[in-house]
């Protein structure tokens, strides 16, 4: 995402496209004079008529091949407008339904509506906020952490593309495509705060993490001007192609912030709090590793080799943590779970997601395998050792699952996938561009700072004016009843 | 007349109730239940963290017939619901004092 340069075989194919033009060209044009310099001497009277319908032919010939580029163009953007809606339903379809099955099957049935509620608030809620002003806070063209507010209430997106950002599709379609990221980020933090937050509280405190949070966090990575931009010449280029650290460090460091400041539910960890449908789970697991090829194959913002080369690292990423995850607990437990193989997936789709369009398939199994196992210690050993009730493992597998991919992908990104930073220009370590590692570390660390302070300032704000956790008994009683009025599962009537 | 509650193994169920209708009884109330006596439950991990399940679901027959009968009806459920393994249950007896059928009001034996 976030304007990268068109991967080179469309270029190729547009430059073998016009030298093909120009020898046609020159080849109709040389010819013309020839015959007009070379008449048959015994008539001389045709030659002024030749001499003057020469730059007549070159004009329509010119107009003609106008009239080819233009269309070649249209062709193109045909393509890859098609491929950018397919990707930008395929991310909404991420969140609903597939983050709100995940989540839904994972907390008990007396809270299911309601998790599920705030991830479909939240495809309203940020939708309304992205028009108005969000899109222009994160895409405007603003100082190095803020956009502006030149794309306010839409102004000015059309048909027209964006050059910045992507110079093919619609404007329209990039802004719509962009939503969807801005949807899915904070409805992943829900996962933490899950079975104790209010509706109200959520609500207010999702608009205002949008604004703070989220906005300044996506300039600075993709934005015009953000001084993160790889591809726009931000002064320390983080590699994130797809939201690594956008959504998923500042998501998953969020989510920890929230389940320290709101402490745990009751009973937890005495009481048990098992799943209450791995079923429900697991359709939205599968959901979203669908989901993410829109999400990581869409960020190359065109229909060319770079979305293919992102649709497959996606793949493999998923694939490989799945089984590292699995492994990880055969090895411990003596068995493998269906929870704990879709639970490794994600982890590895988050992973995969800042490096997808900088990797090649193999170093995607490699960041897959590690993400699986590490991801599997955090939410097993790491969280109980600190004993915070990080609910739904938000935290777990998004912050640390982005924070391991951010840096995996400053080691493994290679030119000769995308040579963000030019033709024959090292991207990653394996380039021998060590310093990248160092870059990303700079877009981590300032991610996490972004998502602790802001969080706790937000938190603090929702506290003082609707209050951001139920009370005792409507904890016990259930979020369905008590926030929304309703149940979930009415098996009676 | 006697009730015969019998709690029982979920996977015996449908063999004792056929068992049951083969000596020719055809009234029976089911419940689904959760116990458990000396059979301990089992333990389930969810990302690490581990639950004892020790209430185990179990299936409750509730009987009641004319005192000649319930002998046959015992010796039926002992043999149809038995595995051999801890878990498969109990039987109670206890006598009633009177039974009445809502829709013609028949008391005593002839309402079973």
């Amino acid at each position: 995402m976030g304007g990268l340069k068109p991967f080179a075989p469309e270029n190729l194919s547009m430059k073998r496209m016009g030298i093909l033009c120009c020898c046609i060209l020159t080849l109709v044009l040389s010819s013309l004079p020839i015959r007009a310099q070379q008449p048959p001497a015994s008539s001389p009277v045709t030659s002024p008529a030749a001499s003057t319908s020469s730059p007549g032919a070159a004009k329509a010939i010119a107009d003609k091949l106008n009239q080819l580029d233009q269309r070649v163009t249209a062709a193109q953007s045909s393509a890859d407008n098609a491929w950018m809606l397919v990707s930008a339903a395929l991310v909404l379809m991420m969140t609903g339904p597939g983050l709100a099955l995940f989540y839904g099957g994972l907390v008990r049935h007396k809270n299911v509506l309601a998790i599920m509620m705030q991830s479909f608030a939240l495809m309203a809620l940020i939708t309304v906020l992205w028009a108005l002003v969000g899109y222009s806070l994160c895409f405007g063209d603003g100082g190095p952490v803020i956009g502006n507010f030149q794309f306010a209430m839409l102004r000015g997106v059309g048909v027209v593309p964006n050059a910045d950002y992507a110079a093919t599709i619609p404007q329209l379609t990039f802004m719509i495509y962009q939503l969807m990221f801005a949807v899915i980020t904070p409805a992943l933090i829900t996962g933490a705060t899950a079975e104790r937050m209010k509706f109200s509280g959520t609500c207010l405190f999702m608009t205002l993490w949008f604004l703070i949070v989220y906005a300044p966090m996506a300039h600075m990575v993709w934005g015009k001007g953000g001084f993160l931009n790889a591809s726009l010449g931000g002064k320390f280029p983080t590699l994130d192609f797809a939201g690594g650290t956008v959504v998923h460090i500042t998501s998953g460091v969020s989510a920890l912030v929230c389940a320290l400041y709101m402490g745990k539910r009751v009973g937890y960890p005495k009481q048990p709090m098992p799943p209450h449908s791995l079923v429900l789970s697991f359709i939205g697991a599968c959901l979203l590793w669908v989901g993410w090829f829109g999400f990581n194959a869409g960020s190359a913002l065109s229909s060319g080799g770079l979305a293919s080369s992102a649709f497959v690292a996606t793949h493999f990423g998923a694939a490989a943590a799945a089984l590292s995850w699995s492994a990880a607990e055969w090895l411990k437990n003596g068995r493998a779970s269906a929870l704990g193989a879709i639970s490794g997936a994600v982890a590895g789709l988050v992973a995969i997601t800042p490096a997808a369009g900088f990797v090649d398939p193999l170093s995607a199994l490699g960041i897959g395998f590690v993400a699986g196992a590490f991801c599997y210690w955090m939410v097993t050993k790491f969280k109980a050792i600190f004993g915070y009730d990080d609910a739904l493992d938000a935290f777990g597998v998004h912050g640390a699952g982005g924070t391991i991919g951010a840096l995996l992908t400053g080691v493994c990104a290679r030119m000769v996938i995308n040579p963000i930073y030019g033709d024959g220009k090292a991207v990653g370590g394996f380039d021998g561009h060590w310093g990248q590692v160092g870059n990303q570390l700079v877009g981590i660390l300032l991610a996490w700072v972004f998502a602790i302070v802001g969080t706790i300032v937000i938190l603090k704000i929702v506290d003082a004016v609707t209050g951001v956790r139920v009370t005792e008994d409507q904890e016990i009683e259930g979020l369905d009843i008590t926030q929304h009025g309703e149940e979930a599962y009415n098996l009676e009537s | 007349m006697m009730k015969i509650e019998a709690i029982i193994q979920p996977s015996r169920f449908e063999s004792v109730k056929d068992a049951l209708l083969e000596i020719g009884i055809d009234g029976m109330t089911v419940t689904e239940v959760r116990g458990h006596g000396r059979q301990k439950g089992h333990t389930e991990i969810y990302r690490g963290r581990e639950y004892t399940v020790d209430l185990l679901p179990k299936i409750k027959l509730e009987l009641v017939l004319p005192d000649g009968m319930v002998n046959r009806a015992v010796e039926t459920i002992l043999k149809s619901a038995k595995t051999g393994k801890i878990g498969d249950g109990k039987i109670f007896l206890s006598r009633v004092e009177e039974a009445i059928r809502i829709r013609n009001e028949e008391r005593g034996e002839s309402a079973l």
